[in-house]
């Protein structure tokens, strides 16, 4: 295979499987500030034994967060010289800023709230709780920033010709202001809290349904569940935001999000569908017009197709960019119908006493989990050929001297490691959930003798 | 050019990335020379110890090398790009150690099983060994030159050519100078017989470096191009050699009247001056070419803009005294001997 193709193979997996731990601590982080601070208004001790479980599942997926994520830092480097050299100006302070501002709070205060338990007073304790999931927020917004900045380059101009042309900034704020970065920051976030809290719904439905720590188990979960209701709802709005945006900003990649290749015409919008490239026809269920209704309002609006791009100016897998997109809508509108539905019962009464609804909280810790994902195989692929929009290609960005062996060496080493990682992280999670948040054999009933 | 106290950016910039890097090899010097004491650590508790004593402290560490990356690939790309890219089976190989080391950390304290502690045991000393030998066999490399050609690319060997007999000299001391750094770390941190272990062992250490310093010096006096000269143009820089040498010797003595703080203050300086050595020797060169000095990488050819090294040069300002703050509420928390309790590795 070529250099290109297996740095991109390697460039994906390595930040894919990065991206499982930083949204999760991201939202277990919310949801263990939200408990800790009723620990210190209430003083409840229920409420300091969830902190102190919900720690524990933090720093493993912390701690793995932060070795997966410093490999990425030097990816770029590695793997992508060119590009390195194009956009160090802008892209390498939006990663220097990252470390200098969010990174060193989330690192420094993480000692304090992992060890700190004995050595601080409890308000100092939140403090850093609070500082570490702040650190954690900044982060994203950095790299987020730095990502838009690909997206929709704004702030600089090109200096330089051929091999020696590269991107200056102009204008700081308005890079970090790009068209896209806020919309995306503030939509990546929630799907940051909803990682983490559908995983706390998760296993506190589990107890509930085996009968184990059902006390402290019903108050997570109805923490968790005004926040999962309260962000899924909205992240429709910042969803619906974003796309305004893209099509404007990147019309491409919207055509090729919902397959609509005809140059200039009303787009319809697909519920599921399949796209065929060769064809360019699309099969499935749609709202005809639909896609033109949302970005103007109008069914009969038409709408830049694939085909006014140049042929190697289109994104190369519009059925994967069409299907990735679609698979995240759908979980999308799942969480909300599911945490609506739930929040409904809670109103009359009943939450806890529907077993299948438990159920499905427990296994739906993967849905926001796969959305993360494929929203963001979306948002990446559908950018190409681009790895700066409108200035540098993919095919151009790559290390050309570093050779395909080298690559596929480092591939399959972290092929292996980050298997075992994986395998580490869930056996490890799995035992401590198993385990529970305090000893039930010495604490029949209920926890409150143990405290 | 722009200039800040006659000074210009991408020299102020040469100036953070060093202190970045200097603090890194300085507080991470001695978490991995901890590790590459672990398994002269006979017992397991001995170990849980060592671990312990860097627990609270080695994720804030770590930052200094994401903010010295990150500063690196700001405000010089090209340097960036150029020694990653060429290095790129030491990188490689750096990067999936942290990510054992980190590993190690958090799971090997989280069973019981004699097999999953002592797997985890061998995987931390290794990782922490060959950490800090990478870091000083690319460090050798840089001092040594890389075959640039034009427009900054590498023309080298692939896989095994950043294995050349300095660079391997210059692994050697790191990891002789981490484990001295790591070895006074524990002492300070460590009572009982785990630290009449580490008196002996520290010991060790200094001799391994002694020797392991001694021989890389003679091989670049000898044999790096320009050294020599370097020298003969600002004989000042001859007092850097002379303090380092000071500053390691003044070790011994501060252990034995059991001023640990001191002396770990004065293996740092240590570190310190051996990498002003470094810098001044380089500069302005960030990456010297064995094909043509033309072609080497320097602070200008490699620097971003003006305006984004001024933009960078404000974050620093800003943002290194909130850094500093944290860490300084951080050590003074963890102040004192390890003592394990349950939210312990």
């Amino acid at each position: 295979m070529d250099t290109e193709i297996l740095a991109r193979i390697q460039f994906a997996f390595t930040i894919a499987f990065h991206y499982i731990y930083p949204p999760l601590s991201i939202g277990i982080g919310l949801i263990m500030a939200i408990m800790e601070g009723l620990y210190l208004k209430t003083g409840n001790k229920q409420y300091e034994v969830l902190t102190r479980f919900w720690l524990k599942i933090f720093a493993i997926t912390f701690g793995i967060g932060v070795a997966t994520g410093i490999i990425m830092e030097f990816e770029f480097g590695t793997n992508w010289s060119v590009y390195s050299r194009y956009v160090g100006d802008i892209f390498g302070s939006a990663l220097a800023a990252e470390g200098l501002f969010a990174f060193g709070l989330e690192s420094t205060f993480l000692g304090i709230l992992l060890f700190g338990w004995n050595r601080v007073s409890p308000k100092v304790h939140f403090f850093s709780t609070i500082m570490v999931f702040l650190g954690s927020m900044f982060s994203a917004v950095w790299i987020v920033v730095a990502n838009s900045w690909q997206q929709t380059p704004a702030g600089y101009h090109i200096v330089g010709e051929g091999f020696d042309a590269r991107a200056e900034v102009t204008d700081f704020w308005a890079m970090v202001f790009n068209p896209s970065s806020v919309d995306r920051i503030i939509h990546v976030w929630q799907g940051a809290f909803l990682a983490g809290t559908f995983l706390v719904l998760s296993v506190h439905a589990y107890y509930l349904l085996k009968g184990r720590y059902v006390e402290i188990s019903k108050k997570a979960f109805k923490i968790s569940l005004v926040v999962a209701t309260i962000i899924s709802l909205t992240q429709l709005l910042s969803g619906h935001s974003s796309a305004d945006g893209v099509a404007v900003n990147q019309p491409a990649k919207l055509a090729a999000m919902e397959g609509h290749y005809e140059k200039s015409a009303p787009a319809d919008l697909y519920l599921f569908g399949w796209v065929d490239d060769e064809t360019q026809e699309v099969t499935g269920i749609k709202l005809p017009g639909g896609l033109s209704f949302l970005v103007h309002q109008d069914f009969e609006e038409p709408i830049t197709g694939l085909n006014a791009f140049p042929e190697n100016e289109r994104p190369g897998q519009v059925n994967a960019v069409f299907q990735f997109y679609h698979i995240m809508i759908s979980i999308g509108m799942f969480l909300i119908g599911l945490t609506l539905y739930a929040c409904y019962l809670w109103w009359r009464g009943t939450l806890f006493d529907k077993k299948w609804l438990l159920k499905i909280f427990a296994y739906s810790v993967l849905l926001p989990q796969i959305a993360n994902q494929v929203g963001w195989f979306a948002a990446e692929m559908g950018r190409q050929p681009w790895i700066v929009y409108g200035h540098l290609r993919t095919d151009e960005g790559f290390s050309q001297e570093v050779s395909s062996n080298q690559i596929l060496f480092s591939l399959i080493l972290f092929l292996v490691v980050y298997t075992v990682l994986f395998l580490l992280f869930i056996y490890s999670v799995n035992k401590k959930i198993k385990h529970g948040p305090y000893d039930e054999a010495k604490n029949p009933d209920e926890f409150l003798k143990y405290v | 050019m722009e200039t800040f106290l006659g000074i210009d950016y991408p020299t102020l910039w040469y100036l953070v990335v060093g202190l970045l890097f200097s603090g890194y090899a300085i507080l991470e010097g001695f978490d991995y020379g901890a590790g590459a004491w672990h398994l002269f650590f006979k017992k397991d508790l001995s170990r849980r110890i060592a671990i312990n004593a860097i627990g609270p402290l080695w994720d804030a560490n770590q930052v200094w090398l994401i903010i010295g990356g990150g500063a690196l690939f700001a405000g010089f790309p090209v340097m960036y790009a150029t020694m990653l890219s060429a290095m790129y089976i030491p990188f490689m190989l750096f990067l999936l150690l942290l990510v054992l080391r980190s590993s190690a950390i958090k799971f090997r304290s989280s069973e019981e099983m004699k097999w999953w502690r002592t797997t985890w045991d061998i995987i931390y000393f290794i990782s922490n060994t060959l950490i800090a030998f990478l870091l000083g066999v690319v460090l050798g490399n840089v001092l040594q030159g890389f075959e640039i050609g034009e427009n900054y690319t590498y023309k080298g060997g692939i896989f095994f050519a950043f294995l050349s007999p300095y660079a391997i000299m210059a692994g050697f001391t790191t990891l002789s100078l981490f484990m001295t750094q790591g070895a006074i770390f524990l002492l300070l941190k460590t009572e009982g017989r785990l630290h009449s272990r580490l008196t002996f062992l520290l010991k060790k250490g200094m001799i391994f470096f002694i020797i392991s310093f001694a021989v890389t010096s003679l091989y670049t006096l000898i044999f790096l191009p320009g050294v020599t000269d370097r020298f003969k143009e600002q004989p000042l820089f001859f007092t850097l050699p002379i303090l380092a040498f000071l500053a390691v010797a003044n070790v011994p003595r501060l252990v034995s009247k059991k001023k640990y703080f001191q002396a770990l203050i004065f293996s740092s300086l240590t570190m310190a001056f051996l990498l002003m050595l470094v810098a001044f020797q380089l500069y302005p060169v960030l990456l010297p070419s064995t094909i043509d000095p033309a072609f080497s990488v320097t602070i200008y050819n490699a620097a971003s803009s003006q305006k984004s090294l001024g933009i960078m040069l404000t974050m620093v300002v800003v943002g290194a005294p909130l850094l500093a703050g944290y860490l300084i509420f951080l050590y003074k928390t963890f102040n004192g001997k390890v003592q394990l309790d349950d939210t312990s590795y």
